[in-house]
């Protein structure tokens, strides 16, 4: 009955819907940003502390559906310890991964390739690339962004 | 639960089986599941016979209106000048020449906002709304008071969605060039109790322009009744083509509003130095209109006068009223506006999922409802949620679209566990 469905809302998306990791202020951040989704209404605001073009530490707040809050929480424990150029690396791929139909989920998306699903849907891609592009947002220093 | 409609002024099960059918749309599947149309305060299907209209004016006599002199232009302009009469009649206005044609219910809003509203309102005076409007009951009148130097009144409402009428009473004032007020709330389904509103306004010599974008598809309108000074709604809200409106506006307040739009068909004579403007309503209908939105929404009028308003109401009321019991019992669930005289909306939250997932996980079983803020961002930050899943009824709506409703939400949960 649920079967396509749970392709879209696997287990590890709940799980992190229901308890996100890296969720809460990071006081230590030197880059920060805010995304909103007017649409739905979705939140999210990105930490991040960056030393040697390193992400030492990242962690979001927000309030979003399960797919932007599980999306956010897989992106910060997936970036941690992560070269600058490695996190646009990811995104590259990431955004690939959700919104064209023919990418393959190569080893380097770890866990991130779960979120594979939502290209069947695709008013709900937005929902998935909320986190990252709030997240480029932080690293260009434009601090706010928006997708609709 | 209560049940206001009279039992022998209802549909029956059967009747509304009939009615379905002249709804081609509803016939299909979605993801292999039987269509359930559950977003009829966004937008609401169109019934075979507004079709056909459209068909037999472009394929029988169509052409521009009111300037041709031959056969297909005097075919179209009287269709579309019945078309005027015939909403004229819906709304029990006194004459036709006080309804004018728009593109929706939001242009009808910046029209009166953009003439009316420009030539009476100067700087420190005050427009008084109310806190559940509408973005395009809201935006129009800040443009408005920015351009103007003029202040925006918010009327207060209560915890169930019902406007607070003592706040309301206290901000009409001397300052107060116009009230402009919902009569059902799109987000809530709060019915506005219009009518007071409009006597407490009239009291000071306040004009009352009514929001019926909602209201006319679900309720008898009688804007003479009412005594507003305008009412607007739109044709795709009420069965007919999107594209197409109507603004009412009282005769001497129409007549006295400076044109909007300049150009064709809203002048009686043109020359370098002089312009005459037409008589009412061409005055407020620059260029070639929605011939066919126009024709069309006569049509749609015509459908549910057939049916019936007053057995359209009682229906969806007892509709409604299964609804929300039906939801209310399932754990979890919070409804979203609870007014004591509702229509049609049943607004709600479900602990522990997003509207957004819930509007995701009914589409994959045919079932359409919105998930948002409903272009009232206002109304979800009094209630304090980023966004609600809205079920929205027509009279084409039966219980068993209801059970599946409640089915699909309780799967919802079982998912989110």
């Amino acid at each position: 009955m649920f079967s396509d469905l749970r392709d879209l809302y696997q287990e590890v998306i709940l799980d992190h819907y229901k308890r996100p990791r890296n969720f809460g202020l990071l006081k230590s951040a030197n880059r920060e940003a805010e995304g909103h989704n007017p649409l739905c209404g979705d939140q999210v605001t990105i930490y991040l502390q960056v030393e040697d073009g390193i992400v030492k530490d990242i962690r979001f707040q927000g309030a979003g559906c399960a797919i932007s809050t599980a999306s956010a929480s897989l992106m910060t424990d997936a970036l941690k310890g992560k070269s600058l150029q490695e996190v646009e690396a990811l995104f590259e791929r990431f955004h690939r991964l959700v919104t064209d139909s023919s990418a393959e989920a190569g080893p380097e998306l770890g866990k991130l390739a779960i979120l594979a699903g939502v290209r069947e849907y695709p008013v709900r891609v937005k929902c998935a690339t909320l986190a990252w592009h709030t997240l480029q947002a932080a690293l260009r220093g434009s601090g706010t962004v928006t997708t609709e | 639960m209560t049940f206001t409609a009279q039992a022998h002024r209802t549909l029956t099960p059967a009747a509304v089986e009939g009615l379905r059918a002249d709804f081609p749309i509803l016939r299909q599947t979605v993801y292999g599941q039987p269509l359930v149309y559950l977003d009829n305060a966004a937008t609401t299907q169109k019934p075979q016979a507004v079709l056909d209209a459209i068909a037999a004016l472009y394929t029988g006599y169509y052409s521009n209106i009111h300037r041709g002199v031959h056969h297909l232009s005097q075919l179209s302009t009287e269709a579309h000048e019945q078309a005027r009469t015939k909403v004229q009649q819906f709304i029990n206005a006194r004459s036709d020449r006080e309804i004018v044609f728009v593109r929706g219910c939001t242009e009808g809003i910046n029209l009166v906002a953009q003439t009316f509203g420009r030539e009476r309102v100067g700087p420190g005076d005050e427009i008084v709304i109310s806190a559940m409007e509408h973005h395009s009951n809201i935006v129009p009148w800040q443009m408005l008071c920015q351009e103007k130097g003029a202040v925006l009144k918010v009327a207060p409402i209560d915890d169930r969605g019902e406007i607070m009428l003592e706040a309301f009473e206290q901000l009409l004032g001397e300052r107060t060039k116009l009230v402009a007020v919902v009569h059902l709330s799109n987000a809530l389904g709060t019915i506005n109790p219009v009518a007071r509103l409009i006597e407490l306004a009239h009291a000071r010599g306040i004009p009352v322009l009514v929001d019926g974008a909602q209201a006319v598809s679900h309720m008898a309108v009688d804007v003479q009744a009412l005594d507003c000074d305008f009412y607007v709604f739109s044709g795709h809200k009420l069965y007919a083509p999107t594209g197409i409106g109507v603004l009412y506006g009282k005769a001497e307040l129409l007549e006295a509003m400076s044109p909007w739009q300049g150009g064709g068909d809203m002048i009686r004579s043109v020359s370098f130095e002089k312009t005459i403007y037409s008589d009412l309503p061409y005055k407020f209908e620059a260029g070639t209109p929605d011939i066919a939105g126009a024709i069309a929404l006569g049509v749609a009028v015509d459908y549910v006068q057939h049916i019936g308003l007053e057995a359209i109401a009682g229906y969806e009321q007892e509709l409604l009223d299964y609804a929300t019991e039906a939801l209310t019992a399932i754990d979890g669930v919070k409804l979203i506006g609870t007014a004591r005289d509702k229509a049609s909306v049943l607004s709600f939250v479900l602990a522990g999922v997003h509207p957004h997932d819930i509007g995701t996980i009914l589409d994959r079983k045919g079932i359409a409802v919105r998930a948002g803020h409903h272009c009232a961002q206002p109304v979800m930050q009094r209630f304090k949620v980023p966004a609600t899943a809205r079920a929205s009824f027509a009279f084409y709506n039966t219980r068993a679209e209801v059970d599946a409703l409640v089915a699909a939400i309780q799967q919802v949960q079982e998912m989110f566990g």
